[in-house]
Parts: structure tokens; C-alpha cells; sequence
């Protein structure tokens, strides 16, 4: 019955620091957690299937941004915010928001006059992200690479002269190990300034005369981590080819690239950037096995379909063959599954310039890291290497014979 | 049996430790063999004359805590074996505490009260026991004096552990009719009187009905009035006692009585004994609790929506009530400052002071004034003191428009009273007022600063001065620096003006941390309250030099984990400072962890910090461990993925956290760190699940485990499933049958008190927040249609609760989220059920209208998930 104490707090706060260390932790994990539930709903189907990229189902991520959103192009703007992405969705994502250039079965018409070509550096292809003071490197699987300072515009906190928070760039670079350094193949956004709907040959040039202006060439330094820096990109002319494919560059190669000149930035697979490789120019012509080795009989990795096709990821897909009910069933596979396969001794073989039947041997699910089936060319360029590759010399032939057709036509027109 | 149990009761207490351990031995294999004659022969010895009154005495103490016990469990465990006790031995054992109430040994009777408290606590809710309050009732009127005492002490107890609605009206009626009657001034027997006052503290919860009867509300105010005017201090002080639990109790009763519990608190305050003017001054501090809450629920609007009326009794009151409370600050002790324990006339005058000053607000100012004016300059140190308290008491309430020029006329004078004061007491207050100003009226609330570029440099050498003074001055001193930092706190990344100072102002509370009297006045403790803040509170500029310290700080926590051979005393001081360090390194861990210039050179650290922090949880210090678990968790959410490689490690000490269900602070941080790891390590804290979600559901489904965790215990579901997405599949059978159960008891709170709705709309959100992150994980899985079995009790759980009003606008933002979530997962196989569902319709519409934008937000991207689904 002893009445209570009536003593109050005498000159003490009314709150101790460790209940206010308790709140602050659990308002963080509660914002964390809001943060983590945005960002799982942001991933309506929608976006993932970019197949339909104007689709107006895109909810609006974060409503203070919405003023800022109608003058940002959709697509900068998903990159922005798919930073956000996290695991098989965010790799889904940043797989498709790339350019992927398809590999080259055979040469395209008027090579020298509407093609780049550059030695693509071996690596980790990248997309580089400065916004807000720093900037973020991103894997193909979304995973982020480094988290950095850099003299890219709004790259660092140093810098807060060379733009507001809402100036950012995106850039597609390969980082390449051995001297650090990210080499850009491409941009895609500069200061805020669109550049997916412009031209490779404009992007080549805003590339060239802009990366240099910013400082982002200099050698690393507090603000800077890592270097960048331009790879020398050539018309696709006889000296063009052959400077890519034998000029010395301070990295190590891993193929030649091409770039169509009128290409817009386009993501996902497209036969407006091609690659190329051979052994001169390359480590890696033949894939390799999860061990590093090479199989003796070509791997493929296809998608399973509802009705048991074998797709590659190509739009539209091209099926490769098919698995009965039976079999699917028994596996345990769904569809949607990545699926791996060997190519038997009867190889691919071709109809009218269109595959005609594979000969597919099932190995079992491929890596779950994967996050796309092979693409049709992938899939032939491997097995020409292994059969009949395409080699420099075709390129320079066809080069010289086109070479030559233009002159004739040339002629023509000057005694007519 | 009865025969020995008198030797074994003493030799339980006897001084040689073997013969104590034997006879503690004794008892417990007598209670364990047969329980009822256990109790029997301890009612027995109690009742018993001719026993010693020291084995009566423990014979009571031992039946009593038979009876109850502190944790939830234990207590329901010995209620249930009481009641399943036989009514033979049961009569028996009430019989013998009845019979001891009437005792000549004052001892024997207390402990007996108390026993049948407990019984009555146990049995009267269980309708039993129905002749008690009759049987004391007819005691009180026939029996000696010490008798009536002691049954008046009876029916206090039976007050303070019954609750109200156990007892039916008749049976208060006839408890306060003769409570009322033993504090009359006709009874003779000042012990009687005593316990009557005593009782009436506790009866008074009872007396709702009686204080709603004008008559009977008069009278009983009349009796304690006059009580209050006892020649016998602890009657008076009993009394005032009664009128403090009057005055929170029946506030909007008071209005008839106010003016004359003026004037006798007024007489008390200035002549009666400390107790006593202690209580008359609590009297006012308390009224001012009542108007406080009361006009803070007007928020400002008089209109008077609010179900209380503000009689504004401290308004009215203020001329006479201020020079009392001001004349009280006169009266201080020597050497308060170093007493923790004290409590005195002058602190309880000043506290009641500072509680009017937010009261009534700027109308003390004037009253106050003078006061300050005329003493603040005073050669007795009292009258200084006295000033300064009284200044630093105002400062909370007034508007800043009033304040801020007085504070800035005050400031310099304090901060030079601060260094040359020859006193330590008015060191000690200036030093706290210096805290109040920064407190109040510093910020980036306010328009305008009492902190200048011109004399902020002046300030914090002052402040850093008197971190070196004596301990409870430098405590002090600690504070003001606290709140200096804190007023920085939402400047955003722009330069603080704090900056240029920063390294001083670390090294200085690093300095005072290893004070060798850092133990005194609190000041290590106050000293790593201001060090965190001062972090809280840093910019990027400055970020450099709270890198500096990590090493020093792990170091420390470092020596305290080797330190060998403690005393248990020092092992418990030990306990504490790993507790503020990892408090401190906790802080640490956000601030330079949460900025992407700092977190990577930071987490070079993260090894060294994981190591110390699991040593951590091999010391038995509840606080030590809560305060790692924090740390943890803020470590994890910076280190993200990379996280993993601890977790072979971690993991035991997640589950013990998990499992401590005592220190369930622990526990709750703990279930918060799951969800931390959820969202750094994603998929890849698959491995650990299948243990995490054993203990989660463990957890969920004990009654042992405080209330408060289970609604975060459903909300990391949904972070366990966000994380390893259809994974989850495999925990299906388990959560949700559980959460759907859950679900079901909740689905109304018709009839629930406040405090039971706003509960209730925990567990309801975390219910939600598990659906949603279990329907978010699965989507775009084959393995979704899993979820669609379970969808229509999902949507039937939504839709009752769009039938009630008493959801509050986080669970409407849930809520409607799980709806779109639903939808979005499910898509077109869910859509005939969305469609017959009044939570995608009417509740949407509701929550598309609402001004709240989270609710809005939610419910935009629920209605485009909502026509996706339905549209294909």
C-alpha cells in the first residue's frame, strides 16, 4: 500500500539517449522496410517487360520527385530508380536496359561506309551512374561494382559546382581489371541531356569532346577513384579495321565491336552492334564452362516454354527444339526455366540461311545467376567458330569488293 | 510435521549459510511432496500466538509469494494452482489468516493482510470468496483497535490489488463507508486513523460512483481535508497523499475544493515538515499534469472538443502560487547536487515551478522577473542559485518571442557565472539553464537564434571549460553541449557552425569519458550521450575526425572484454560502459555508414567491429546485449550484402537474441535486426531461415513473450519473404494459417479501450505488412498460385476491417497496399474474388479521397494494380 514515489526528474532530459538510439533504429528499419515494400511494387510487370516501353502502367515511384519526372525522359529516369532494384529483378532489369549487340554471322552490306569499329577492352561491362556526388557502377545483373567519387559530372561531393542533383550521367563502360580503369563504349546520358534517341556517330562525338572536358581522363585522385577513358573508334574502311584489329591499346582486347552509325541507343539485343572475335584478337572466342574449360561439344542455354519449346532470347525468340510433356514433367521444370545443352555431333544445320534442326543433348538448369536464354546469334557465331569461322580476311574482302562497286558506280555516274 | 516446520522457518534464517541452505532445502521438498499441508501448516504458523514472530513471519512471506510472481507466466501458472487447491484447505488456510487480522503482534497481522490480499486478488475476479468484504466489514466494529487497523490495512491491500470491476458496488460502498469512518477525526486511535488514510489512497480507484454524488463526494473531501490538519505528521502527510490522488483521479471534481486545498496546501508549504510540504507542493505539480495533457489535446483550438473541460485552476491560482514556489527555491541543501538520491522542499518547488511556466506560458514571466532580478547578483550563493533556478525553470512553455530577449540579455552574464562562480551549486543550475536555452530556443525551428557566429566560438570554450570542473558541474556542462549539438541536427549537409570547432569539442568529451570521477553524478554516461550527439549531429566536412575516433572507442571496448577478476560490483560498471560504447559505435555506424563519401573508408572497420560486439554477447548484461544487437543491425544495414561472412558466427547469438523472451527489449531489437539482415543479405540469408522462422513462430505462439514484440514479429515475415522471394514457399503452411487465425481475432474491437485499439492496430498492420511482403516475394514465381488459396480470407480479413471505424491511417496505408499487392501478384486468376470485394471498391475510393498522402499513394498504385489485374 506504500504510495508512490513522487519524485520527479530533477535537470534531466525527459528522454534517455538510449531510448532515443532504440527509436532512431527502429524508424530507420521501419523506413527501410517501406523502402524495401516501394521498391518490390515499382517492379510491376510492366517494367520488366520493356517490350513495351510506353507503357503508362509505370506507378510513380516517389511523389516529390513527380514535378522533376515529366522533364526527365522515361527511360533515364527508370535507370534512376531501378538502382533501387534488388536481386533477380534488378538483374532482369539492368540485362535489358544495355545495348547488346548481336554476333556477327555475317558481314553486313556497306561496312566501310555505315560502321564503326573499335577493339572492345576484356572486362566487366558496366553502367556508370554519377548523380547527387557520387557515382555507381552496375554489372549486366544489376549487382553494383563500385560506389565512388569520380570527376564525371555530379560524380563527386566536391564538386557540387558542376550541377544540381538532378544533373546526372549514364555512361556504358567496361571496367578492365589490370589498370583500373573504366573504358567508355558508350553514352547515354550527359548532364542530365538525353542521348538514347541520337545517333552512334553524335554519341561517338559528344563522347569524345565531352568525357576529356570534365577531368574524368585525369589520373585518380581523392574525388576521382577510378580513370576513364576513350577507346579509339574507327570507320569500318580497310585502315579502320585494321587499326582496331592490330593497333596496340593499353588494354587487353577482347574482339572488335561494330557499331551501325545511324544506331540509336537501343536496349536489349540488337543487329545494329555487332562482335566479332578471333583468336588474335581475343581470349575468349570459345565459351567456356562454369570450371574455366572448354566443353568439348558447344553449350547452349535455352528458354523452356508452356508447350515445351526450346526459345533463345531473341524478340521474337527462335525455337531451338522441344521437350515432351513427359520429360518436363519428370525433370520437375517449368516454364520460363534456363535450361543448358550440349550440341550432339550432328551439330546445327541450316535451310535457306534459317536453322533447320539442332541436334540438343539436355544437360540440366544453368546457373541461376543467368538471366536470359543464349541469343540465336550466339548460338551460330559459337558454332561457326568451332565449324567455320568467320575470319579478318572476309571482312577485308568484302570491304574491298564493295570498295570497288562503289567506285564502278561512281564511274558510271561521272561518263554519264 | 507441524512440529518441525517452526525450526526450519528459523533455520532458514539463521546466520550460518549451511544451516539456511539446508532448511531452504527442507521447505522445498515438504512443498513439492504435498502442497495443501504445505500451505496448511504456513497459515497455521502464521495464525499461531505461541509461535516466534519471526517464523510467523516468514511463514507469511512464503505463502505470499506462493501466490504471485512478477513474470506473466509464473504468476498465471500459481493463480491456476491455487484455485485447483481443494476448498477443504482453502477454507482451512483463510481461516487462519482471518484469525491472525485479530493478533496482538503488529508483525503477524501486516503479513496477514497482505496474504489475504493476494488470495483475494486471485479469488474475487473467480467470484469466489464472497463473504470476505462482509467478514472484515463485521471485524471492524467489534473488535480492539489493533484489530480495526489492521483490517482497515486489509481492505487497502484488497483496493491496491483487486481491480475496480471485481467488486460489485454495494461491497465499495460499505469499504469506503468505513474507510471514511477510521479517518474521521472522532476516532480516537491515531494508528486506526492511519490506516484508514492509507486505505482511502488505494480505495479511491473504487470511488468513482460515490465522487459522481455531490454529497458523498463532499463529505469524503471533507474528511481528508481535515486530515490534512492531523497533529500526526504521517496521517497529514497520508492525506495530502490522498488529495494528489484525487487531483489526478477527479480532476474535473475539484472546482467546489480548490480554493481551500489552496490555502492548506500554502500552510504546509511554508510551515510543515518536508514530507508533508513535499505532498502539498506534488498537490500543484500534479494539477499542472492534468492541464497540461488536457490543453494539449485542445492542440490550441478552444473550441473544446475535447471531453474534458480545462478548469484552468493553475491560471487562477498563479498570484498566490508563484511567490510560494519561488520562496521555496530559498531552501536548498548543501551539496544536493552530489546526492543522486535526493529529493527536497527547493527541488520539488523549482520542478513544480518549471511544470506552471508550461502551463500557463508567457503570464509567468512577469511574476517571475523580479525575482531573478533581485537575487541574481546576491552575495549568498542561495540567492543566486534560487535566481538561476528559477530562470532555467521558465524557459519551457513562454514563447520565444518573450524568451529570446531575455536570454539574450541573460547569456553572457551566465556563461561568466559558469567560469567564476566561487559556488558549485550555481555552477551546477547555471550550467543546466545554459542546457535549457539551447534546449528551447535554439534550432532550426525558430526564426531567430540565440546562438550568433559572434558568440558561438565563446560559448563552447566555456562549455568545454567546465567539462573539466567537478563531476556534476561538468555533467551539466555535457548537457548544454548536447543541446547546443542537437539544435544543428536538421541543418542539412550545409557547413554546421559547430564544424571548425569539432575536433576540441570531440577530444574534450572523449577526455571527459576517461575521467577517473567520471563514475560520479552520471557524468561517463552524460559525457557518451553528448559524444553520440555531437556524431548525430556532424557533417561530411567533419567526418574525417569521427573516423579518428572509431579505433579509440573500439579499443576501449576492447579493454573492458579483457579486463580478468572482477568484483560482481565492478563486473556491473563494466556491463555499463560496454553498453554506451556500443551505443556509441551504434551511432557511429549510421552516421558514417549512411553517406557514401564515408561508408567505404568506414567499413574497413567492420571486421575488427563484428569481433568485438560478439564478445560482447558472452557478458550476462541485458543492456550490454540490446546495445549490440543495435549496433548490429545499423552495421548491417551498412556492410549490405558483404554482410554474409559474419553469419556463421552471428547467427547463434540471433537466435539466443530471439529466444530471450525475459529481456524482451532484446528479443524486439532482435526480431528488428532479422529484418535489417533481410534487406542487406537478401536471398542469400536463405540458409539461416529455416531456424529464424522456427523461433519467429515459437515466439508468436508464446503467452511468456511481452505483447509489445508480436506485431514486429508478424511484420518480418514479410521481410523474410520479400528477401528470399518464392523460397518462402516451403514456410506457407506454417505462417499462414497463423496469421490468418491471428486475423481472424482481430478482425473487430467493438467494446475495446483505446489502448487495446491502438494494440490491436499493431498487430493488425503487422499482419498486413507480412501479406505484403509474402505477395511481393512470390511475384512473378510459377510458384504464385500457391498464394491463391489462401486469397480469399486475405480479402474477406480486408474487407472486415473497411468495416471499422478505428483504423488509423498507417493500417489504411497498409492495408490498401496489400490489396494492390494482392492484385499484382495474383493478377487475372484473383480477379472475380477482387472484384466481389468491398476493400478494392468502396475502401479504395475511400483511400484515393483521403488528404493523407502515404494512404494516396498506396491507393494509386493498388487501384493501377487493382484494373491490371481485372483487365486481362
Amino acid at each position: 500500500m506504500a504510495p508512490s514515489d513522487h519524485r520527479r526528474p530533477y535537470k534531466r532530459p525527459a528522454i534517455s539517449d538510449q531510448q532515443r538510439r532504440r527509436d532512431h533504429s527502429l524508424l530507420r528499419q521501419a523506413q527501410n522496410r517501406l523502402d524495401a515494400q516501394q521498391r518490390a511494387r515499382c517492379l510491376a510487370s510492366s517494367i520488366l517487360s520493356l517490350e513495351n516501353p510506353e507503357t503508362d502502367s509505370v506507378p510513380d515511384l516517389d511523389s516529390t520527385t513527380g514535378q522533376e519526372q515529366s522533364e526527365v525522359p522515361p527511360k533515364e529516369f527508370d535507370v534512376r530508380q531501378a538502382s533501387k532494384l534488388r536481386g533477380v529483378e534488378a538483374r532482369r532489369w539492368f540485362a535489358r536496359q544495355l545495348m547488346l549487340p548481336e554476333w556477327m554471322i555475317d558481314v553486313p552490306d556497306r561496312l566501310s561506309r555505315d560502321w564503326y569499329v573499335f577493339a572492345r577492352p576484356a572486362g566487366k561491362r558496366c553502367f556508370v551512374v554519377s548523380s547527387n556526388g557520387a557515382t555507381v557502377s552496375r554489372l549486366r545483373n544489376g549487382s553494383i561494382l563500385h560506389r565512388f567519387p569520380s570527376a564525371l559530372p555530379s560524380g563527386s561531393r566536391s564538386r557540387d559546382a558542376s550541377g544540381t542533383s538532378q544533373s546526372y550521367s549514364i555512361m556504358d563502360c567496361i571496367f578492365h581489371e589490370p589498370d583500373q580503369t573504366y573504358y567508355v563504349i558508350d553514352i547515354l546520358c550527359w548532364r542530365g541531356y538525353s542521348l538514347y534517341d541520337c545517333s552512334a556517330e553524335f554519341r561517338f562525338f559528344w563522347l569524345n569532346s565531352k568525357l576529356a572536358e570534365s577531368g574524368a581522363c585525369g589520373p585518380p585522385s581523392q574525388y576521382h577513384r577510378y580513370r576513364f577513358s576513350l577507346i579509339p573508334v574507327y570507320n569500318c574502311d580497310h585502315n579502320g579495321l585494321s587499326a582496331a584489329y592490330m593497333g596496340a591499346v593499353p588494354y587487353m582486347k577482347d574482339g572488335l565491336l561494330f557499331y551501325n552509325k545511324e544506331a540509336k541507343y537501343q536496349t536489349g539485343n540488337t543487329p545494329l552492334a555487332l562482335v566479332w572475335k578471333d583468336e588474335n584478337c581475343s581470349q575468349y572466342v570459345i565459351d567456356t564452362d562454369n570450371q574455366g574449360n572448354i566443353p568439348i561439344q558447344q553449350q547452349v542455354v535455352l528458354e523452356l516454354q508452356d508447350d515445351g519449346k526450346l526459345n533463345t532470347s531473341d524478340d521474337p525468340p527462335v525455337v531451338f527444339g522441344c521437350l515432351d510433356s513427359d520429360f518436363v514433367h519428370k525433370s520437375g521444370l517449368h516454364s520460363g526455366n534456363l535450361l543448358r545443352f550440349s550440341i550432339g555431333d550432328n551439330g546445327l544445320s541450316f535451310m535457306e540461311e534459317r536453322l533447320d534442326k539442332a541436334d540438343l543433348c539436355y544437360i540440366g538448369k544453368s546457373n541461376r545467376a543467368r538471366a536470359f536464354a543464349d541469343s540465336y546469334s550466339k548460338i551460330v557465331f559459337q558454332h561457326m567458330v568451332r565449324h567455320s569461322p568467320l575470319k579478318m580476311d572476309d571482312f577485308l574482302s568484302s570491304i574491298t569488293s564493295s570498295d570497288d562497286q562503289e567506285n564502278q558506280l561512281n564511274d558510271i555516274e561521272m561518263t554519264g | 510435521m507441524a512440529m518441525e516446520v517452526t525450526q526450519i522457518l528459523l533455520n532458514a534464517q539463521a546466520v550460518d549459510g549451511s544451516v539456511r541452505k539446508n532448511a531452504e532445502e527442507n521447505l522445498k521438498q515438504f512443498q513439492e511432496q504435498n502442497l495443501p499441508s504445505f500451505f496448511i501448516s504456513l497459515a497455521g504458523e502464521l495464525a499461531n500466538e505461541e509461535k516466534p514472530v519471526e517464523s510467523r513471519r516468514l511463514a507469511g512471506l512464503i505463502l505470499k509469494n506462493a501466490l504471485d510472481a512478477k513474470e506473466q507466466s509464473r504468476k498465471y501458472e500459481l493463480v491456476q494452482r491455487w484455485l485447483s487447491l481443494d476448498v477443504v484447505t482453502k477454507v482451512q488456510i483463510k481461516a487462519c489468516l482471518i484469525k491472525t487480522l485479530s493478533s496482538p503482534s503488529s508483525d503477524a497481522r501486516s503479513t496477514a493482510s497482505q496474504v489475504i490480499a493476494k488470495v483475494a486478488s486471485i479469488e474475487l475476479p473467480q467470484k469466489q470468496w464472497p463473504e470476505l468484504v462482509g467478514t472484515l466489514l463485521s471485524n471492524i466494529h467489534q473488535l480492539p483497535a489493533h484489530t480495526k487497523q489492521a483490517t482497515l490495512e486489509t481492505l487497502g491491500y484488497i483496493c491496491e490489488e483487486v481491480s475496480p470491476d471485481a467488486v460489485d458496488q454495494d461491497h465499495v460502498n460499505k469499504i469506503l463507508t468505513a474507510v471514511i469512518q477510521g479517518m474521521n477525526s472522532s476516532e480516537a486511535n491515531n494508528d486506526v486513523r492511519l490506516a484508514a488514510t492509507r486505505a482511502l489512497y488505494n480505495a479511491l480507484g473504487f470511488a468513482q460512483a460515490n465522487f459522481s454524488n455531490d454529497m458523498e463526494r463532499d463529505y469524503i473531501m471533507r474528511v481528508v481535508c481535515e486530515a490534512t490538519l492531523s497533529p500526526v505528521v504521517k496521517i497529514r502527510q497520508a492525506a495530502f497523499e490522498c488529495l494528489v490522488a484525487v487531483s489526478s483521479t477527479y480532476y474535473e471534481k475539484l472546482a467546489p475544493y480548490i480554493h481551500d486545498i489552496f490555502n492548506i496546501t500554502l500552510k504546509a508549504v511554508n510551515g510543515d515538515e518536508e514530507p508533508v510540504a513535499l505532498q502539498a507542493i506534488e498537490f500543484w505539480s500534479s494539477i499542472c499534469d492534468e492541464e497540461i495533457d488536457i490543453l494539449d489535446e485542445y492542440g490550441g483550438d478552444f473550441s473544446g472538443d475535447s471531453n474534458i473541460t480545462c478548469f484552468y485552476f493553475i491560471k487562477q491560482a498563479l498570484p498566490l502560487l508563484i511567490p510560494m514556489l519561488l520562496d521555496t527555491l530559498l531552501k536548498q541543501e548543501e551539496d544536493q547536487d552530489q546526492d543522486e538520491g535526493a529529493w527536497n522542499i527547493a527541488m520539488a518547488g523549482g520542478t513544480c515551478l518549471g511544470l506552471v511556466a508550461r502551463t500557463v506560458g508567457d503570464e509567468i514571466i512577469p511574476l517571475v522577473l523580479p525575482f531573478i532580478e533581485s537575487n541574481i547578483t546576491k552575495p549568498l550563493w542561495r540567492q543566486r542559485e534560487a535566481a538561476t533556478y528559477a530562470f532555467g525553470s521558465i524557459l519551457e512553455g513562454p514563447s520565444p518571442d518573450k524568451l529570446i530577449p531575455l536570454v539574450n540579455v541573460a547569456l553572457n552574464f551566465m556563461l561568466t557565472a559558469l567560469v567564476k562562480d566561487p559556488n558549485n551549486h550555481v555552477k551546477d543550475t547555471t550550467a543546466w539553464t545554459l542546457g535549457r536555452m539551447f534546449e528551447f530556443l535554439h534550432g532550426s525551428t525558430l526564426d531567430a537564434s540565440i546562438i550568433t557566429p559572434s558568440n558561438c566560438q565563446e560559448i563552447i570554450t566555456v562549455l568545454l571549460h567546465s567539462m573539466k570542473d567537478v563531476p556534476n558541474v561538468a555533467e551539466k556542462a555535457c548537457g548544454a553541449l548536447y543541446f547546443l549539438a542537437q539544435g544543428y541536427e536538421d541543418m542539412g549537409p550545409s557547413a554546421s557552425p559547430l564544424s571548425p570547432y569539432f575536433q576540441d569539442i570531440l577530444q574534450a568529451i572523449y577526455a571527459v569519458t576517461r575521467r577517473e570521477d567520471a563514475g560520479e553524478s552520471r557524468l561517463r554516461t552524460a559525457a557518451y550521450e553528448t559524444l553520440n550527439e555531437v556524431v548525430r549531429c556532424s557533417t561530411d566536412e567533419t567526418a574525417s575526425i569521427v573516423m579518428q575516433l572509431v579505433p579509440h572507442i573500439m579499443m576501449e571496448l576492447h579493454q573492458t572484454l579483457e579486463a580478468q577478476k572482477l568484483s560482481s560490483d565492478e563486473r556491473e560498471k563494466q556491463n555499463e560502459l560496454q553498453g554506451l560504447l556500443c551505443g556509441c559505435l551504434q551511432v557511429i555506424i549510421q552516421k558514417l555508414g549512411s553517406s557514401d563519401a564515408t561508408k567505404y573508408a568506414f567499413l574497413q572497420f567492420s571486421d575488427q567491429l563484428m569481433g568485438l560486439f560478439l564478445r560482447i554477447f558472452g557478458s550476462i548484461s541485458a543492456t550490454a546485449h540490446e546495445e549490440a544487437m543495435l549496433a548490429i543491425g545499423a552495421l548491417a544495414y551498412a556492410t549490405g550484402s558483404n554482410f554474409e561472412k559474419y553469419m556463421p558466427e552471428f547467427y547463434r547469438y540471433l537466435e539466443m537474441g530471439l529466444q530471450n523472451f525475459e529481456d524482451y527489449q532484446v528479443c524486439a531489437i532482435t526480431v528488428g535486426v532479422v529484418g535489417d539482415l533481410c534487406r542487406a543479405l537478401e536471398d542469400k540469408i536463405f540458409p539461416y531461415c529455416d531456424g529464424i522462422m522456427t523461433q519467429l513462430l515459437k515466439n508468436l505462439s508464446s503467452n511468456q513473450l511481452h505483447r509489445s514484440v508480436k506485431p514486429p514479429l508478424f511484420s518480418c515475415f514479410g521481410d523474410i519473404a520479400l528477401a528470399i522471394g518464392e523460397n518462402f514457399d516451403k514456410y506457407l503452411m506454417y505462417t499462414m494459417p497463423m496469421l490468418q487465425n491471428a486475423a481472424d481475432l482481430l478482425a473487430h474491437t467493438s467494446g475495446a479501450d483505446d489502448d487495446m485499439v491502438e494494440y490491436t492496430n499493431f498487430l493488425r498492420n503487422g499482419i498486413l505488412e507480412a501479406y505484403s511482403g509474402i505477395f511481393q516475394g512470390f511475384k512473378g514465381s510459377p510458384k504464385t498460385q500457391l498464394l491463391m488459396q489462401y486469397a480469399p480470407r486475405i480479402l474477406q480479413f480486408l474487407d472486415s476491417l473497411c468495416m471499422e471505424e478505428n483504423m488509423d491511417d498507417v493500417l489504411m496505408k497498409t492495408a490498401i497496399g496489400v490489396v494492390g499487392d494482392l492484385a499484382d501478384t495474383l493478377g487475372s486468376s484473383a480477379s472475380p474474388l477482387i472484384q466481389n470485394s468491398v476493400s478494392s471498391k468502396d475502401f479504395l475510393n475511400k483511400c484515393l479521397a483521403s488528404d493523407n498522402s502515404m494512404i494516396k499513394e498506396s491507393a494509386e498504385w493498388a487501384k493501377m494494380a487493382i484494373s491490371r489485374a481485372i483487365s486481362f
